[in-house]
């Protein structure tokens, strides 16, 4: 197994709601999106990051990025504490890290153009001074994500491009400070299906050429599957399962990575499928449920007819086979 | 969402869209003829200060062919006067807006951008300035410093940032959460720059309609600041003319040629900018455009 690129030890971030005046005796409401997460991103390994909407993946990426403050928590990056870096020392840790956004017309300034955007990263970090190297890098990096003709791609700008388009720009303006990890918060979700392919596609053959190491968010479990090496599941900001790809489909032991298997609709082989549906709404992360906080939406729970444990004890993370780890009080 | 091209064609110039609406195209033309005239009309027109008679038959005398708005309490040519007035009255209003919308714009676009105590410590300040009141304030520095017209630029840019700080920081606020900010601060780009190269570029139509009402607040402040007898002593405008008539009880004597020029002109220039003010104000400002 590779050694760890980055190492998460008990991250927590909060957002505090304000409502109101902040009168001092008014105590304010506390979302707990990310409550406590360990894991290892191992480099050269694509890490899918699923669980449903609002369990705080977004949250995780941008705070491994240090876009949103963590609360508590280790972030190591190789030898480095990222969680406490500030400054100068974090501008220049950026250029290893980057993040490729969800929605492609959101992400790009409308005012800039192309080649502005894919040449700002190399002026910020000052890798290139000379105008014509800056051209030629730009041109490099438009060729290398699949935007011919460059030269005629640079001068546009971004409302003269389609999503997809402007997804390879967003991705060859990530790349072009050549970084190590790369975060990319559901980079497909809001393309046209036609398109979906060939981002993804490029996306894999960055990684080989360049060695990279992805986090890669999206709430499609067999997305995750294909393109990933080890999947996380999460759950009300909480790590609940997290194991090799394979594994994790076929031999998911924690109840909710198996409801959330039993229901992908295209047919996986070798298993005998019997759909399970959770019951309800996830509880809202300012009142996580006490115990297990997966317990009232569990089938297991009911099925064990409420045992005391998944009411009182919240399940540590547990491992069920080599790499392979669950939190739960009844695994299989 | 589709995923075709759409090449979007260029929206057309500012002021050509200000000149389609009939409201802002009559403050265009306002204002084109008050500039014109201030140009132009006292090297057409010159008008001496100095040109003082010594009879009194010339003092506050009707519109005649020699003098075709009648003349002051001095004798001097009141026609005259007003074309000189012009230029100090829009002079003062314009360098005072500068003020007010370099210090306006810098202290929002910080507000905004610096949540936590920065950007409190700003706003606070802001409110501060916001109720800090125009005439004690030029009644002490004038009487520090004296009358002149830098104070009076001064005073004025000093005490109407507040408006357009306010204006800016709420709109660098929405920005800030914007992903292609987001994106950019990702990279590792310095606050510096995703102020200046990212977010004030997405402000200045805002910062742009907001100008060109605060130099119809200005030039009114100044006129108004002149006519209490606080403005410059020695320099002409439209404010310090409606003072010294005043002072002079051209009201009383029923002198209207000395009054009614100026007090016109105050009326017109307020009114051109105003028009166009908020005429640019609703084609830029999104959330007005709504209702
Ligand atoms: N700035 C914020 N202030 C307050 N609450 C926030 C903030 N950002 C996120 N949250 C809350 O934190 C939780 C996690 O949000 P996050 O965006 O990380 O979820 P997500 O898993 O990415 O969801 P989605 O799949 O919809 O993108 C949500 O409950 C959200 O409402
Ligand atoms: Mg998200």
């Amino acid at each position: 197994m590779n050694p760890a690129l980055l190492s998460i030890k008990d991250l927590k971030v909060y957002f505090e709601l304000r409502q109101g005046l902040p009168l001092p005796w008014r105590e304010p409401d506390v979302v707990k999106a990310i409550d406590g997460v360990t894991f290892d991103i191992l480099e050269g390994e694509v890490l899918a990051l699923v669980g449903e909407s609002g369990c705080g993946k977004t949250t995780i990426g941008k705070t491994l990025l240090r876009l949103i403050e963590p609360k508590a928590g280790i972030i190591q990056y190789r030898d480095q504490d990222l969680a406490h870096l500030k400054g100068v020392s974090l501008r220049a840790m950026r250029q290893k890290m980057q993040l490729i956004f969800q929605d492609p017309y959101e992400s790009l300034d409308s005012r800039q153009s192309v080649f502005d955007i894919l040449a700002e990263p190399l002026v910020i970090h000052q890798r290139v001074t000379q105008k014509k190297d800056l051209q030629a890098c730009v041109f490099e990096a438009l060729e290398s994500t699949g935007l011919h003709p460059a030269a005629e791609i640079a001068q546009r700008y971004p409302h003269h491009l389609s999503g997809g388009q402007r997804q390879r720009v967003a991705i060859a303006a990530a790349m072009i400070l050549e970084p190590e990890f790369i975060v990319a918060d559901e980079p497909v979700s809001m393309l046209d299906v036609s398109v979906r392919a060939g981002i993804l596609q490029l996306m894999l053959a960055l990684r080989h050429q360049k060695n990279l190491t992805y986090l890669f968010i999206t709430h499609d479990l067999s997305l995750a599957w294909v393109i990933a090496d080890r999947i996380m599941v999460l759950y009300l900001g909480k790590v609940i399962e997290i194991g090799p790809s394979d594994r994790l489909i076929h031999a998911g032991t924690h109840p909710y990575t198996q409801a959330l298997v039993s229901v992908i609709p295209s047919p996986i082989p070798d298993r005998s499928r019997e759909q399970i549906i959770l019951k309800g709404e996830t509880p809202s992360p300012v009142h996580v449920p006490e115990g297990c906080r997966f317990h009232p939406r569990c089938w297991k729970f009911q099925r064990l007819g409420s045992p005391k444990e998944c009411l009182t004890q919240e399940p540590d993370l547990r491992q069920v086979a080599e790499g392979h780890l669950a939190a739960c009080h009844f695994l299989d | 969402m589709n995923a075709t091209a759409v090449p979007a064609s260029r929206p057309p110039n500012l002021w050509v869209q200000v000149w389609e609406i009939p409201l802002g195209r009559a403050g265009i033309i306002l204002l084109g003829i008050v500039l014109v005239l201030s140009l132009v009309g006292p090297v057409v027109f010159p008008f001496n200060p100095k040109d003082i008679t010594s009879t009194a038959a010339d003092i506050l005398q009707p519109p005649s062919s020699m003098h075709w708005l009648g003349t002051d309490e001095l004798g001097r040519d009141v026609f005259r006067e007003t074309l000189v007035g012009a230029r100090l009255s829009l002079l003062v209003g314009l360098l005072a807006t500068a003020i007010s919308i370099t210090l306006g714009s810098i202290i929002g676009l910080l507000a905004g951008y610096y949540r936590g105590a920065v950007g409190i410590t700003l706003m606070r300040v802001t409110d501060f300035f916001l109720v800090l009141p125009l005439l004690p304030l030029i009644i002490i520095l004038a009487a520090i410093f004296g009358q002149s017209f830098s104070i009076t630029i001064m005073v004025i840019g000093l005490t109407s940032w507040p408006s357009t700080a306010r204006i800016v920081r709420s709109q660098v606020i929405s920005l800030r959460e914007r992903q292609f900010i987001e994106r950019i601060r990702s990279l590792g780009a310095t606050d510096l720059r995703v102020i200046a190269v990212h977010i004030l570029p997405n402000v200045l139509p805002l910062i742009y309609a907001n100008t060109v009402l605060v130099i119809a607040g200005s030039i009114l402040s100044e006129a108004t600041l002149a006519f209490l007898g606080l403005g410059d002593p020695v320099r002409v405008s439209w404010g310090t003319m409606l003072h010294f008539g005043f002072v002079a009880g051209a009201a009383g004597r029923g002198a209207w040629w000395y009054l009614l020029p100026p007090g016109l002109g105050i009326v017109l220039v307020v009114l051109g900018f105003t028009l166009a003010g908020h005429t640019l104000d609703q084609l830029l400002n999104p959330r007005l455009r709504e209702f």
